[in-house]
């Protein structure tokens, strides 16, 4: 098995062995960070682009660690201070980082479809960081890792999303993952925020949280967006944490060994409790530093299969 | 690919093996100090012989560890096949240590030169030695062994191949010629 796609722009287009390949890469990739010196030379004299038309702090520092530790050269372009502000188009800022000579280009865009609609335009690799509503490939990959990585498989897992499933990419890209590796999800949500056909994607739909968590192996508890998505769906935080919020009590009623994930940043108090969050059942730590390993993988498999593309020619 | 001589049946690859032991030990005077690395796959499999005969010998237990170079190599982008990266598992400080490094064939020495790097990387050894089962010729890097099982005169046109009974289900080694 070898990776051939010089980009990476969704889980729903990989098959099993391309999932499991991403993982097992990053599993080698996972000991570089435990060295003393962190680094080692697979991309060196490669030049990275984080183009970042969102705000994130996380993923960001987390693809610019793993480029570093890769020992690549590392670009941020964040939106509002670059051409993007004076009406440069996506594709006019592509192939210019492009023109550039860059190698690889990561990107986060509010508009579902931009990573792709890039990659259909350049010729050098790129990675989706998050699109719209659409995929965050990453962040699923770190989250299947975190879960091999704690229960030693995926095939046969059940584990149970909770939050705006209806806005989130982090949900999709989960389960598009999480299936094709053979795990059974459910997703769990108020009513106005589980989009319809849901079904299709071959997940069961819960609207009750208590009845969702109980049997499973692992929450992923997504992000409540109150300040943008969420608000019309539910009028008061409080409420959702009432009927939704994680909380130790939950987790005991479930049978208290289940493991909570979070993609981060963390709303304490409405879709999760501090205690819960910081307590035994968190893996929400892990999850940031597996991030680095998963990323340097994927960011490897990209360089390798690009580079051959054209050395084949 | 034609085989054209055996140049190591089982019996011969566990002589190399003990015979390489010894050889460590009376260099290093004993085994303080000393770990054996071994490089992937198959220097990881002799790697292990090694220090378990090491072991037998000496009652006493030298430390293991595995080394995967695919992130050090100078050919990345050249080699047909995309590498898997595998994990580097060298589970203890090598500072100050006498590392003797494991490979199955010496050939143009450029693996051992990527193996040097990787190891660098983890700590400065007191020494680094290096032990292969065959040397078959053909430098393009200087670089020596201070081991060696078997020296074999090859020619460019031919391969050198070790089957290992952990990975192989046999072990012998074997010379091939390129055929056409």
């Amino acid at each position: 098995m070898s990776w051939v796609r010089k980009d990476l722009l969704g889980l729903e287009e990989l098959n099993r062995e391309e999932i499991e390949l991403i993982l097992d890469t990053a599993e080698s990739f996972k000991e570089v960070s435990s060295r003393e010196i962190k680094k080692v030379p697979a991309l060196r004299g490669k030049t990275v682009v984080n183009l970042f038309y969102e705000p994130s702090t996380r993923t960001r520092v987390s693809f610019e660690i793993a480029a570093k530790r890769l020992s690549a050269d590392v670009i941020n372009i964040a939106a509002e201070t670059s051409s993007v502000r004076k009406g440069e188009t996506l594709i006019d800022t592509g192939t210019n980082i492009q023109a550039l000579k860059a190698d690889i280009v990561v990107i986060r865009h509010s508009f579902s479809g931009a990573a792709v609609m890039l990659a259909r335009k350049l010729d050098i690799s790129v990675v989706n960081a998050g699109d719209g509503w659409h995929e965050h490939p990453t962040q699923a990959l770190l989250d299947m890792f975190t879960l091999k990585e704690k229960l030693g498989r995926i095939e046969g897992l059940r584990v149970c999303i909770v939050g705006d499933i209806a806005h989130s990419r982090v949900a999709r890209s989960n389960i598009w993952g999480l299936t094709r590796l053979g795990a059974k999800v459910t997703v769990c949500a108020p009513r106005m925020l589980i989009p319809p056909g849901i079904e299709q994607m071959g997940v069961d739909v819960g609207y009750d949280i208590d009845e969702a968590l109980s049997g499973a192996d692992a929450v992923n508890v997504l992000r409540m967006q109150f300040e943008r998505d969420a608000r019309e769906a539910f009028p008061r935080e409080m409420d959702y944490f009432r009927k939704f919020g994680i909380t130790r009590e939950r987790i005991k009623k479930a049978g208290g060994n289940i493991i909570v994930m979070h993609p981060g940043p963390l709303n304490r108090g409405i879709e999760i409790a501090s205690d819960v969050a910081d307590g035994p059942n968190s893996v929400i730590l892990e999850q940031v530093t597996n991030g680095i390993a998963v990323r340097m993988a994927v960011l490897f498999l990209v360089s390798q299969a690009n580079d051959k593309r054209f050395s084949a020619d | 690919m034609k085989e054209k001589a055996r140049i190591l049946d089982q019996e011969a690859v566990q002589r190399c093996v003990i015979r390489i032991s010894h050889e460590i030990l009376e260099k290093n005077k004993g085994v303080e100090g000393v770990c054996v690395v071994g490089i992937r796959t198959r220097g990881a499999h002799l790697a292990k012989r090694i220090a378990d005969c090491i072991n037998a010998i000496e009652g006493s237990s030298v430390e293991l560890g595995v080394l995967d170079i695919t992130l050090y190599r100078d050919d990345l982008t050249s080699i047909a096949q995309q590498p898997v990266v595998h994990k580097t598992e060298i589970g203890f400080d090598i500072t100050g240590r006498n590392v003797v490094l494991v490979d199955d064939v010496l050939y143009t020495g450029r693996t051992v030169r990527c193996a040097l790097d990787a190891l660098v990387d983890l700590g400065r050894p007191r020494t680094i030695q290096l032990a292969v089962l065959v040397d078959r010729g053909h430098r393009e890097v200087p670089i020596r062994a201070d081991y060696v099982g078997k020296n074999v005169p090859t020619s460019q046109g031919e391969t050198v191949e070790v089957r290992l009974a952990e990975s192989d289900g046999k072990d012998e080694v074997v010379l091939n010629e390129r055929s056409g």
